[in-house]
């Protein structure tokens, strides 16, 4: 069947070239990870080091600011939430500035272009597949053994990365033309990890601001790590748990939408 | 037969922007303060003044292509070929007009588009292939031919980054090359490497094309256009100039119609007293060992003495290459406000190697001393001679010599 190319039919075969160029996408995210720990003397350990020491710092801040409870040890209890935020900041930051980061590619040759920001996620998921397994090294460690709930954890990832991916395709679109969120974005990812219930849990946020903390949609995702890792020793407010699908759900609708609207700009505009 | 690709009615819209100074990039504030002030602006004043900022790099060009040909696209920098290309490749959208592809579409804007410097030349291979739209079996196919055509097999282990230059562009060329589209675009790709490396690639287009392959070429090098295609494609200020048999469009284009004013089209002023009213060469672009004629005109703002001028001609890379001095062109002389000095000249034979020249001027007066540069392009077509193929330009210098062997 042959192809027509005119003013606003770039849409026509779009979702089906995705799917055709499938392989590209794992191609751009193997050389993302392939090259991101060449010529580093202790390679692929900076995986585990970065979330390993935002631990330390966090275990001795809850012991300072008396946050500590007996339920859970609290390398464990932290290290649950740390690793999601470092898995959502780290996909996040990637995916919005992955556009200008592959200017030559956009300028000079054609796929659909939803797969940079989707190997930039895909790249941040095989970092986090590496920190998986340093917790379950440690929870071994500390005897925390996740009982059936555990099940559910892959809804609970998967909700982390469309969250990052939906706010990510939206950010790298509107990098593309306005660089000034090349400064909003690392900034924005710094506030964050203070307004998540990263070094705290959701329980100890006051009753009374609960119902707008919830709008943070990464609480209902660090709760439902913890929900499902700990064993029941960790409880999850279902109305904030909602609350996070919907904004996921929402991010992705606006994500993909603008990502599409403006894309067959973005090699004139880049 | 059904044409494999036809073109009607293309056209390709680009909005200038005002301000240069920004890069071009649009900052938040502006479009914000923007939006805001637009209630208050006259609505027609602001239209306006968008319509005067497009730029149009593609119009209402037409042209088909049926299975098989090999159609070289010719035309000066800045004609409109690349955005053809890219629209042809679907890099940017049309904003006019219908393009109809009836195949895979394979485009080469640059060799070694997504090569990745930390990454081996093995590595790379795979990647380049993947992002020119290769399968990974197609790859695999291909990948020995690739490694001996590119001549790396040694260093197929190292990063491209420890890789000559030479070695670098065989690689990503030979990777091109193993391209398998219906529709092959390639743009310029023969310039790279040395001369043995050209004419091994020049080989490789032949074999591609003679393969049934469709290609389209897009080109500077008049002796490789005339070489590999059958038909060809005048672009000229985005229309379509001319087209049909290469022989006849190529001398057409190198018969140059259009002379090239100074490229802005306003006077340039020198000093507080001249402008640089006229600066004529024709024909542009002109054939290597071709006459040509230069004409200028200098006129005064104020009262002048003029007392030296002469037209220069530089390389791309600013190497004066010649120059015409015209000191006796009635020179000095002393004009008054408003009057003009004219000169014409007359080379009998430009015998430049062909590239892009660019000319510029300078002038010795009361009032202004120095070089103008960047007052026009010149571009110099190989013409077609010898019987050896020539060396690629760049390792010709800048002058082809009158020369016999004696054998």
């Amino acid at each position: 069947m042959p192809l027509v190319l005119e003013p606003g039919r770039s849409a026509a075969h779009y979702w089906r070239d995705l799917w055709r160029y499938r392989e590209l996408l794992s191609f751009l995210a193997w050389r993302d990870i392939a090259v991101r720990y060449k010529q580093t003397a202790i390679g692929v350990l900076w995986a585990v080091i970065r979330p390993a020491l935002t631990l330390l710092v966090f275990v001795a801040f809850r012991r300072m600011a008396g946050l500590r409870q007996d339920i859970v040890p609290d390398v464990v209890l932290v290290l649950t939430a740390v690793l999601p935020w470092q898995f959502f900041s780290s996909a996040l930051a990637e995916a919005s500035t992955s556009l200008i980061g592959n200017t030559g590619l956009i300028s000079k040759v054609y796929f659909p272009r939803l797969i940079i920001p989707l190997s930039a996620v895909a790249t941040a998921i095989v970092d986090f597949a590496i920190t998986l397994v340093m917790l379950g090294v440690v929870m071994a460690a500390y005897g925390v053994r996740p009982d059936i709930r555990v099940i559910a954890l892959p809804i609970f990832i998967a909700l982390c990365a469309l969250l990052a991916l939906g706010l990510g395709l939206l950010l790298a679109a509107l990098t593309v033309t306005y660089r000034d969120f090349r400064y909003v974005v690392p900034f924005a990812i710094q506030l964050g990890l203070f307004v998540s219930p990263v070094a705290f849990e959701t329980s100890q946020v006051p009753e009374r601001w609960r119902a707008l903390y919830a709008l943070n949609p990464l609480v209902g995702i660090i709760d439902g790590f913890r929900w499902s890792l700990l064993g029941g020793r960790a409880a999850i407010d279902l109305t904030v748990l909602a609350g996070s699908v919907v904004v996921t759900l929402l991010s992705l609708v606006v994500g993909v939408w603008y990502f599409r609207r403006t894309e067959r700009g973005f090699a004139d505009a880049i | 037969m059904e044409p494999l690709l036809s073109v009607e009615g293309l056209g390709k819209r680009y909005r200038l922007r005002h301000r240069a100074d920004d890069g071009g990039y649009a900052t938040l504030r502006e479009t914000i303060a923007g939006v805001l002030s637009a209630p208050f602006r006259g609505g027609n004043v602001t239209r306006a003044a968008a319509a005067a900022d497009d730029f149009w790099a593609l119009r209402d060009v037409n042209f088909d292509v049926a299975a098989g040909d090999v159609v070289g696209i010719i035309g000066r920098n800045g004609a409109g070929k690349s955005t053809l290309q890219k629209s042809l490749s679907r890099i940017t959208e049309p904003t006019a007009g219908r393009v109809t592809l009836d195949g895979r579409v394979a485009s080469l804007l640059e060799v070694g588009t997504g090569f990745h410097p930390e990454l081996t030349g093995r590595e790379n291979i795979f990647l380049n292939g993947a992002i020119l739209g290769m399968t990974r079996q197609e790859i695999r196919r291909n990948f020995d031919s690739i490694v001996a055509f590119a001549e790396v097999e040694r260093f197929l282990d190292t990063p491209v980054k420890r890789y000559s230059s030479g070695m670098y562009v065989r690689l990503a060329f030979a990777v091109a090359a193993h391209l398998e589209p219906d529709i092959l675009v390639i743009d310029e790709v023969l310039a790279v490497g040395d001369a043995e490396f050209q004419k091994k690639s020049l080989g490789k287009m032949r074999d591609v094309s003679r393969g049934g392959r469709t290609v389209l070429f897009v080109s500077h090098n008049m002796a490789a256009v005339q070489a590999l295609c059958s038909t060809a494609l005048w672009l000229d200020r985005g229309k379509v100039a001319a087209s049909g048999a290469t022989p006849d469009v190529i001398s057409k284009y190198l018969q140059g119609a259009s002379p090239v004013d100074n490229a802005s089209g306003r006077p340039r002023r020198l000093g507080r007293s001249i402008d640089i009213g006229r600066l004529t060469i024709t024909p542009n672009p002109v054939g290597s060992g071709g006459a040509m004629d230069v004409a200028i005109t200098l006129s005064a703002i104020e009262p002048v003495k003029i007392g030296e001028v002469a037209v220069l001609f530089y390389s791309s890379l600013e190497t004066r290459v010649a120059v015409i001095d015209l000191r006796a062109a009635n020179l000095p002389v002393r004009l008054d406000a408003g009057c003009e000095w004219t000169a014409r000249a007359t080379i009998a034979s430009l015998n430049f190697v062909e590239g892009d020249y660019r000319v510029g001027l300078f002038v010795n007066s009361s009032d202004f001393a120095g070089d103008v540069l960047d007052l026009a392009d010149l571009t110099v077509h190989a013409r077609g001679h010898a019987t050896v193929a020539p060396y690629a330009a760049a390792h010709r210098g800048f002058v082809e010599l009158d020369v016999r062997i004696h054998a």
